[in-house]
């Protein structure tokens, strides 16, 4: 009993960690229908850049994610401009390759920039867990919890209840007739992409203090991410926190009492049976016929 | 009409053969290195890149081999086996390297092995444990690092030190952590040690919760933790949330315990590491004159101290296959294999000599490397109370 207890909370956590991971991709996939491959790479520069905030600049742990935070934004924002604005008219494939091309390029520069040896990103909680009878957790996943949940209620009330959300919205749905309305098209592009990257690199800056920032810790994230997206469904940010969590106790699950050499495996396994008999997602709504 | 360019072709062909032998002399000999330097494990393969060149510039320093510069072609394996493969390949067809030291992990290893023997080439396998490196009937691998029943038989003598009663294991989803296993749960059940829970984690994964929860319930009083020092790192840090209060030993020695301090802190207090090099106290190696003059070169490139028990891996592969290409006399892959089985060399970790192992008539080299026991106290790396005190 204990243990499934313990296996429970591993995976709430796990779980929280790759709804964070998903809510980023599940807006930038469902809203600008565009493949984003650096999505892994994203989040590693949110590690890194809190990593430089923390050790380089001497800041203090917030001010690091937020840095992190604006440091992605920034980034996305400059992508969207340079690569993505001109190939707006193109298919979805050459987007796709444009942005394998970024991944291959940022995880490269990353490299490059930092070495192969993981970093350890130093956190203000102590390591001490927190004991609830049977039960022990980390007060830094606690903490990355808290955020991811907010993080995932905030970006909500953005997309559904305020004017940028629902122009954001409008213009995926049907660009020309945004325009007419004055949506100012290029700017809702440019911020959506920015506000998704901004989501990627929060989750590298807060679990990077967690595992270990190194370069290709984003290939990784970015598999668990388009999991979630693909057990959420595209664009559903509940989805993709129900879908995180699903993923996450399932895994934990899998390798507690399967097997942990099959653990990945698993939650191949539910993707793969979502994609048979709810291809749009678990948690979407009734297509609408006609 | 095409008689007429016949004199020509010939005199041009003449002129290159006369005028190309002083060049020739003076070609350095090349040398094949497949290392992960990105992926997973880039760090590790990074080191052993460091200290292959320490080797290398050592040689050339003296003066070369008989007289030529030594030069390493380096390819990166990606952490991937595919990959490995296909840089020996690389290697050999375009760059023809006469040998090859590679590549790292086990899995990798055995990747590019059928290359090898496809092409006939020799490699000096400088880091994989895995039994089956040596166990292929691939006469053109000559290995200086130990296999994990070495290393298991290296640790056998301390299980009743280490307090070992009941034992669970942690290894990394590859060659090397399922050989690990196998290996060091023989060696435990023969000592009547029981052997509790048996957990994988892929190469790749970070969250170990599932597998840490698991060892908990199984009740044993020692891990085993099988993987290259970043998950190492994270299985620590992951343990202590979990207060799973076991006693840890790793083994392969890709440790790294400096690293561990610094980046597990208080979670990797007490821990146990399997290790081929002291970097800590040179003066305790076989040679501790080299030791030591490779820490301090280590230290003069300004290289991180942690990579030191990765590094002199690759030192002493490339000093190998250089004492086979002297030995040998030329730079030619059959010559140098035939003379691996000659050299007798000190290397970093202790003296290089191969023995035969595989079936017979298609023996793969293995050497007997020295296999050292430390262990982490006070934020601090030593040698553990049982060996102390000698």
């Amino acid at each position: 009993m204990a243990e499934l207890l313990q296996h429970l909370v591993n995976g709430l956590v796990l779980g929280g960690t790759y709804a964070l991971l998903g809510i980023g991709l599940t807006l930038i996939f469902g809203l600008m229908n565009l493949v984003n491959f650096a999505h892994g790479e994203f989040y590693t520069l949110g590690a890194y850049a809190a990593f430089a905030a923390l050790a380089g600049l001497g800041a203090g742990f917030f001010p690091a994610l937020a840095l992190a935070i604006a440091g992605g934004a920034v980034l996305g924002a400059l992508c969207e401009v340079t690569l993505l604005r001109p190939l707006r008219a193109e298919s979805i494939d050459t987007t796709m390759l444009v942005m394998i091309g970024v991944w291959i390029a940022m995880q490269n520069g990353e490299l490059l920039v930092w070495g192969g040896v993981a970093k350890s990103i130093p956190h203000p909680f102590p390591t001490a867990p927190l004991v609830l009878g049977p039960v022990s957790i980390a007060p830094l996943r606690v903490f990355v919890l808290l955020v991811a949940g907010a993080l995932i209620a905030a970006s909500w009330v953005l997309i559904q209840k305020t004017t940028l959300g629902r122009a954001m919205r409008a213009t995926f749905q049907d660009r020309d007739t945004a325009a007419l309305m004055g949506v100012r098209i290029d700017r809702i592009h440019t911020a959506t992409f920015a506000f998704g990257s901004a989501l990627a690199a929060a989750a590298g800056a807060l679990l990077g203090p967690v595992f270990l920032a190194y370069p290709s810790m984003g290939d990784l994230a970015a598999l668990k991410a388009f999991s979630v997206v693909i057990l959420g469904g595209l664009g559903n940010l509940p989805g993709a926190a129900l879908g995180g969590l699903l993923l996450g106790i399932a895994e934990e699950l899998g390798a507690g009492y399967v097997s942990s050499g099959y653990r990945d495996a698993v939650g191949f396994v539910i993707i793969i049976l979502v994609l048979l008999f709810r291809p749009s997602g678990l948690f979407a709504r009734q297509e609408r016929i006609g | 009409m095409l008689k007429r360019w016949v004199p020509v072709v010939l005199v041009v062909l003449l002129a290159g053969a006369l005028l190309t032998p002083p060049g020739f002399a003076q070609a350095p000999i090349k040398i094949g290195v497949i290392q992960p330097l990105s992926g997973p494990v880039a760090a590790s393969g990074s080191y052993v890149r460091m200290g292959a060149e320490i080797a290398r510039d050592w040689i050339n320093a003296r003066g070369g081999i008989k007289g030529r510069k030594v030069e390493l072609v380096i390819e990166d394996n990606k952490s991937d086996p595919k990959e490995a493969a296909s840089a020996a390949e690389k290697l050999i067809v375009r760059d023809r390297v006469p040998a090859i030291m590679g590549a790292w992990g086990s899995s990798m290893t055995l990747a590019a092995m059928p290359k090898l023997e496809e092409y006939g080439v020799p490699m000096v396998v400088e880091t994989s444990s895995a039994a089956s490196v040596t166990r292929r009937g691939n006469p053109w691998i000559f290995r200086i690092s130990p296999p994990s029943e070495m290393e298991a038989l290296g640790l056998a003598r301390y299980v009743d030190k280490l307090g070992v009663k009941k034992a669970d294991f942690l290894a990394v989803n590859t060659d090397w952590g399922r050989g690990a296993i196998a290996a060091f749960g023989d060696m435990l059940k023969k000592k009547g040690v029981a052997v509790g829970a048996t957990e994988y984690m892929d190469q790749a994964a970070t969250d170990m919760n599932a597998q840490i929860t698991k060892i908990k319930a199984a009740g044993g009083d020692t891990l085993f933790l099988t993987t290259a020092v970043e998950q190492i790192t994270l299985v620590m840090k992951q343990a202590q949330e979990q207060r799973l209060g076991l006693k840890v030993i790793t083994t392969g020695g890709s440790s790294s315990p400096t690293q561990l301090v610094k980046q597990a802190g208080a979670a990797a207090e007490g821990s146990y590491h399997i290790v081929f090099f002291m970097p800590w106290f040179p003066e305790a190696m076989p040679d501790g004159k080299l030791a030591k003059a490779f820490v301090d070169e280590w230290g003069k490139r300004g290289h991180p101290f942690e990579g030191l028990t990765e590094g002199f891996r690759g030192h002493d592969g490339i000093a190998t296959i250089a004492e086979a290409v002297r030995v040998a006399g030329k730079d030619e892959p059959k010559a140098i294999r035939e003379a691996l089985w000659k050299v007798k060399l000190m290397g970093v970790n202790g003296p290089i000599k191969f023995e035969k192992d595989g079936p017979a008539g298609k023996e793969s080299g293995q050497s007997q490397p020295s296999i050292f026991v430390v262990q982490i106290k006070n934020g601090k790396v030593a040698l553990p109370d049982f060996l102390a005190k000698k």
